[in-house]
């Protein structure tokens, strides 16, 4: 499945929308890995187990959002948009939507 | 008087550790971005219709922190007003982190452009009085990579 965020494709030509597709996942670090990020709050950095565990959760609504296309018949998400809200301490929501089409 | 030990021994803890660290960041990102300056990346919407490209999806994030020291200093500047410099460069070596791991990506995938960049910021937990602690940013983007013959139309 091809997923961009252009809506439009160099060489190739959309032959039906189908509508918006989404996939969302919040996820949450067990308590070793706050902790660790209590202490990277004294020293600054980066927080290794977050950057991993919201690019985890990102592949996870990634893969929703696919296979929501693919019940429909979709071969091609464009038009690729992500956002992102804290809903509590230490969780996050991430949310991916675009437009499934069908390409010649 | 053991509270403020405690307080002054986390700010220069904050101080030194975070000064090394970021300097030794920064460089590393200097150092980076010089290596994949061959790459461009283009925040336009409209790709090069002159000739076929493969496309996908990359993206690149980064979590990132200030320092115990930096927050104090914020929390200063909130009383004051004007330029919250350790936000600033927070920020600044978030995205260009993020950026910087986007263009890896692409280039792993021997992308020739990577079109449509834009930049997702959310600020990951908040401490005491909403203060912030960690952000996180995102950058993404499509990587176009050559295939067929470049003159094909």
């Amino acid at each position: 499945m091809l997923i961009s965020n252009m809506e439009i494709l160099p060489g190739k030509e959309v032959k039906t929308h189908l509508g918006l597709v989404q996939g969302s996942s919040v996820r949450a670090k067990h308590v070793g890995r706050d902790i660790m990020a209590g202490l990277k709050n004294i020293f600054g950095g980066e927080l290794k187990g977050y950057t991993e565990l919201l690019q985890e959760s990102r592949d996870e609504a990634m893969e929703r959002m696919q296979r929501q296309a693919q019940a429909m018949g979709a071969n091609a998400i464009l038009n690729v948009r992500f956002s992102t809200s804290s809903v509590a301490q230490g969780a996050a929501e991430i949310y991916v939507y675009g437009s499934a089409v069908i390409l010649e | 008087m053991t509270n403020l030990i405690i307080f002054l021994l986390l700010m220069t803890l904050g101080y030194l550790v975070g000064q090394v660290a970021e300097k030794k960041h920064y460089k590393s990102i200097i150092q980076r971005e010089k290596r994949l300056s061959g790459l461009p990346t283009i925040a336009s919407r409209f790709p090069p219709t002159d000739r076929l490209f493969d496309q996908s999806l990359v993206m690149g994030n980064t979590v990132i922190s200030v320092d115990y020291f930096k927050r104090f200093i914020a929390a200063l500047r909130n009383l004051l007003g004007g330029r919250v410099t350790s936000y600033e460069s927070l920020l600044d070596r978030a995205r260009r982190e993020s950026l910087l791991r986007m263009k890896q990506q692409a280039e792993a995938m021997g992308a020739e452009y990577v079109f449509n960049v834009k930049y997702e910021t959310a600020s990951i937990s908040k401490g005491r009085n909403n203060a912030i602690g960690s952000v996180e940013v995102l950058a993404y983007g499509t990587a176009l990579i050559a295939c067929g013959p470049s003159d094909e139309v």
